[in-house]
């Protein structure tokens, strides 16, 4: 393949400077003096708009300029110009402009400083250029020096208060100065003056800021596209330009007819208007251009700014070929490492293979094998697209089809390439937005699947952070051999089920995985020796037999034993499991709830398996599998547990459904006293805070130890009711299962469900807005009880009452938009952050540098280690080093 | 105004780590090390609180020693220049 060859140039540096009235003349193809574009029989009009001597953008015609087409000699297209009647102020040099006026004396044109601030000025100036400093701070200095002067001390003119109006209206005094006016002041400014006032005298000269003469870009800048209607429509930049020239026009007829001032001034303005748009039509203080459907004009600024110009949309970002996007959906049969990709997409997609003396006959094969005809229609056959033949520098692509297949194998060369459909076992980059980490982007091996979605395996999505409610992803597919073989070393799932922010995993189970595990190895657990095989027969079990026990005459197997098949021989390990119960005095190895795990020699002898055994983020067994055995045997451990737990929980049956919060009676009027009983306390806690008889806590007011007071008996009341529903939801619950073993919801969620919602609160506290004096006209004025300010003393099962699901709302509310605007700030700060640490890396001798060279650290993080490699942020775990050599590894 | 000793010793604050300038010999061996010029360090200005404290001049190197809970000493450089006033 070819390769360009690398530039090794380095760029100096890069000036901006002005055009000036003469240069835009110079190289301006063609006046432009009509506002028409299109004559009735189509021909661009001579001096128009779309003058052939701008260039060309139709094939086959030739530009009238430069002789070329726009094919293969490619006209580049040329600049015209207006004239334009009277000066106009350019809107992004204003401020310039404006320090230059404040600078600079009327009469006379020099800067206002003594001789003496000039000399120093100008010697100070010298040293920092020579220094290579920033001279943004002194020159800022100059003008402020400039603006103190009262009078010129080369000629005596008073100097007058130079105020700018926004956008592009400039007065002294108080009176407005027009841009025929700046220009002759400006002109008066001598080129010795200008490096102080930031400004390069050898591009550069400040009459320029005012436009005497509009370039107008080429028609390749601004093209016209004919609508299948045979209408044409014309580029924005066109319809603001086609406005510059008519008021121009009528500027200039009626000046040369002697109108009344008043109406020159007018047309002077509104071409001011025109100009200011033309150049950005988002300028603050004047209304946006629009176009006849009201929609705001896209003018030169706007092609250039923001995400959707020129620089985020088509130079930093760019659209690519050979990728793929569609709706995501699981598949807990595939691997971590594989993504099932739709046969439709696995068609289009192809790869580039070089035809060479070893694969000749295979390359044919692929070529013909799509259209022999298999019996097997449910089966893929990948076949080839298109065959590139290169004869003499010449390339040519062949499309096969059904018709030519057998021809074009017969004829294929070597030294040609084929470009061949998807097949099994690629490899992929797969991707889902927003990409806020590495592992957003991650290499899969595909396996060709039917219908029309992207599968991958749940364990994937905790780093993609997707869902399956209708969440898309991209895909692309790799196309050379380096970038195929880094992809798999880097890219890889498997590579970065550690994540290097937290140094854990971050692939690992969730959900189903969690609850299987907890059903298979909680409570001694046994299983009848017919569904163990089903179950082991999911991860293709062929290890040595089981130790069965025989009770009533059937043979069982613990189910602990059963998922011990998961675990290296050598794995040795004791953890709390997240099911502990954090006992006043943990009896931690013989704890009653069975949450302390033991595994010995590859064997679990005791504890329940769930998050804190091999869920995501968590997962102790996880962690130390991937870290003694590598990531292959991590990767394999991820298949096999998700397999057998999914196989388990399917065996066993799982179901939650809304009585699993339901509680007995007795229960719920326990809850129901102990509410009363604090509403009656929060009412006790306002009368005597009306009465004048709380006391307030050491730096608070009476009204926030009020307020803390209440917020401590709400706190506490639904806490009373969680623990009460709590008791009476005992561990055969399937809701409490998932609660307690980590897989989805939270006990809050639960005694919120069956025992008490609790206090609603904006911005940290109980709910105070609404009404004069009151949240809702429900309440009392100035009421300060549970129920008038947010208090939610039902469940959600027994439903809220009207006010209780208003305040809710509101608390419910404050949390969307909170998210809302989190989001959108933190995605600027990181872009940011992003964009000013792109190009930092560390070199072969350990230090940190950016592109240019400058050192940023002398070791990475200042302790050189990897986050990914390390313990949870810490550079050893002494822990695990101790209880190793105890046992005596 | 280099060494005018306030009553608040500002090197003695916990947030504050250990300022050194280097000698001449580390100097070079610095550089050698890093292969660089000395502007491709990390800046300190010379109106740094701790720049003036130390009566640190502008073109000289400070060695930063700071506690770090991992590698337990980090050690850094930075160059000292003058500030734009
Ligand atoms: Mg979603
Ligand atoms: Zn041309
Ligand atoms: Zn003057
Ligand atoms: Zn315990």
């Amino acid at each position: 393949m070819e390769r360009a060859r690398s530039v090794t140039k380095k760029i100096g540096k890069i000036e901006f400077s002005l055009l000036s009235p003469n240069e835009i003349r110079k190289m301006s193809a063609t006046k432009v003096i009509t506002a028409d574009t299109y004559d009735d029989d189509g021909f661009p009009i001579a001096m128009g708009l779309m003058d052939p001597r701008l260039g060309v953008i139709e094939p086959g015609l030739r530009c009238k300029t430069c002789g070329q087409r726009v094919g293969k000699d490619k006209c580049p297209g040329h600049f015209g110009h207006i004239d334009l009647a009277m000066p106009v102020i350019h809107v992004g040099l204003i401020k310039t402009i404006r320090n230059c006026l404040r600078s600079t004396c009327r009469e006379c044109g020099h800067l206002l400083l003594t001789d003496k601030q000039r000399e120093e000025y100008f010697k100070e100036l010298k040293r920092y250029n020579q220094e290579g400093r920033n001279t943004t701070y002194l020159l800022k200095q100059v003008i402020k020096d400039c603006v103190k002067a009262e009078k010129c001390t080369r000629c005596g003119r008073e100097v007058g208060k130079i105020e700018l109006d926004k956008p592009t209206s400039l007065r002294e005094n108080g009176k407005k100065l027009t841009p025929s006016e700046v220009r002759e002041w400006l002109e008066k400014i001598p080129d010795e003056a200008l490096p102080l006032l930031d400004i390069n005298k050898k591009s550069a000269r400040p009459e320029w800021m005012i436009l005497t003469v509009l370039p107008v870009p080429s028609v390749a800048v601004r093209p016209s596209v004919t609508l299948q209607s045979g209408e044409r429509s014309e580029d924005d930049l066109t319809h603001k330009l086609v406005d510059v020239i008519r008021i121009n026009q009528r500027l200039q007829e009626n000046r040369d007819a002697g109108a009344p001032q008043l109406i020159v001034e007018d047309l002077w303005e509104l071409l001011q208007y025109h100009i200011t748009t033309y150049l950005d039509n988002q300028t603050s203080g004047i209304p946006p251009a629009r176009h006849r459907s009201g929609r705001p004009l896209k003018t030169l600024a706007q092609r250039l700014k923001g995400k959707e110009g020129r620089f985020r949309s088509n130079l930093s970002g760019k659209r690519v070929n050979f990728s793929a996007r569609t709706v995501i959906s699981p598949d807990p049969n595939l691997s971590i490492n594989e993504l099932g990709v739709p046969i439709r997409m696995a068609e289009e997609l192809t790869v580039p293979v070089k035809v060479t003396s070893h694969n000749i006959d295979w390359c044919k094969q692929m070529i013909k094998q799509k259209y022999l005809g298999s019996d097997d229609h449910a089966e893929y056959i990948p076949g080839v697209n298109y065959v590139v033949r290169e004869t003499d520098g010449m390339r040519r692509r062949i499309k096969v089809t059904e018709k030519n297949a057998e021809d074009v194998a017969e004829k294929l060369e070597i030294g040609s390439s084929i470009e061949r459909q998807l097949m099994n076992g690629d490899i992929a980059l797969f991707n889902r937005q927003p990409s806020l980490h590495r592992m957003s982007m991650m290499a899969h091996r595909v396996k060709v699947v039917p219908d029309k979605t992207f599968r991958f395996n749940l364990c994937v999505c905790p780093p993609y952070n997707a869902d399956f409610d209708g969440d898309e992803m991209n895909l692309h597919l790799i196309q050379g051999e380096e970038a195929k073989a880094e992809a798999e070393i880097l890219m890889k799932v498997q590579e970065n089920i550690l994540s290097p922010r937290f140094g854990g995993a971050i692939i690992g189970g969730i959900h189903d995985h969690i609850s299987g595990c907890f059903l298979l190895t909680h409570k001694d657990r046994k299983i009848p020796l017919d569904d163990a095989s089903h179950i082991l027969a999911a991860i293709n079990y062929d290890g040595k037999n089981f130790k069965t026990f025989t009770e009533d005459g059937k043979k069982y197997i613990s189910g602990k034993d059963v998922f011990s098949t998961l675990l290296p021989k050598s794995l040795n390990l004791e953890y709390k499991a997240k099911a502990c119960f954090n006992c006043d005095t943990c009896q931690a190895p013989n704890c009653p709830h069975n949450a302390y795990v033991i595994v010995k020699n590859g064997v679990l002898k005791q504890g329940i398996i769930d998050e804190n055994g091999i869920g995501a983020f968590k997962g102790k067994i996880l962690d130390r599998i991937i870290r003694d055995h590598g990531m292959d045997a991590g990767r394999e451990f991820i298949d096999n547990f998700t397999k057998l737990a999914i196989a388990s929980i399917t065996l066993f049956g799982f179901t939650t459904s809304i009585d699993d919060e339901d509680i007995p009676d007795e229960a719920k009027k326990q809850i129901a006293e102990g509410i009363g009983k604090a509403l009656k306390k929060i009412s006790g806690l306002v009368k005597a805070y009306e009465a004048g008889e709380l006391e307030s806590l050491p730096g608070r007011s009476l009204e926030e130890t009020l307020e803390m007071e209440i917020m401590k008996v709400t706190g506490k009341t639904r806490d009373m009711a969680g623990e009460i529903a709590g008791s009476h939801l005992g561990m055969d619950n399937s809701a409490v299962m998932m609660a307690k073993s980590g897989a989805r919801g939270s006990m809050l969620n639960l005694s919120q469900m069956s025992g008490c919602v609790g206090q609603q609160a904006v911005r940290g506290e109980r709910i105070s807005r609404g009404y004069q004096y009151r949240t809702l006209p429900h309440f009392k004025r100035g009421d300060l009880g549970a129920s008038a300010k947010g208090f939610v003393a039902s469940c959600y099962k027994s439903g809220l009452s009207p006010t209780e699901y208003f305040f809710h709302s509101m608390g419910g509310r404050e949390g969307l938009v909170d998210t809302a605007v989190r989001t959108s700030r933190s995605g600027y700060m990181q872009r940011r952050l992003i964009n000013a640490l792109e190009d930092v890396k560390v070199e072969n001798d350990g230090t940190v540098r950016h592109a240019g060279g400058q050192i940023i650290q002398f070791i990475y993080g200042e302790d050189g280690i990897d986050p990914t490699r390390s313990m949870g942020g810490n550079a050893v775990d002494i822990d695990r080093i101790i209880s190793d050599v105890k046992e005596g590894v | 105004m280099a060494t005018e000793k306030k009553h608040f010793n500002i090197m003695n604050h916990k947030l504050v780590p250990f300022h050194m300038i280097i000698s001449e010999k580390e100097r070079e061996e610095l550089l050698k090390k890093y292969n660089i010029e000395p502007n491709r360090l990390p800046k300190i200005l010379d109106t740094d609180p701790v720049s003036i404290y130390i009566g640190a001049k502008p073109g000289q190197i400070l060695k930063i020693i700071r506690e770090s809970h991992t590698a337990k000493e980090a050690v850094s450089y930075r160059l000292v220049v003058e500030s734009n006033k």
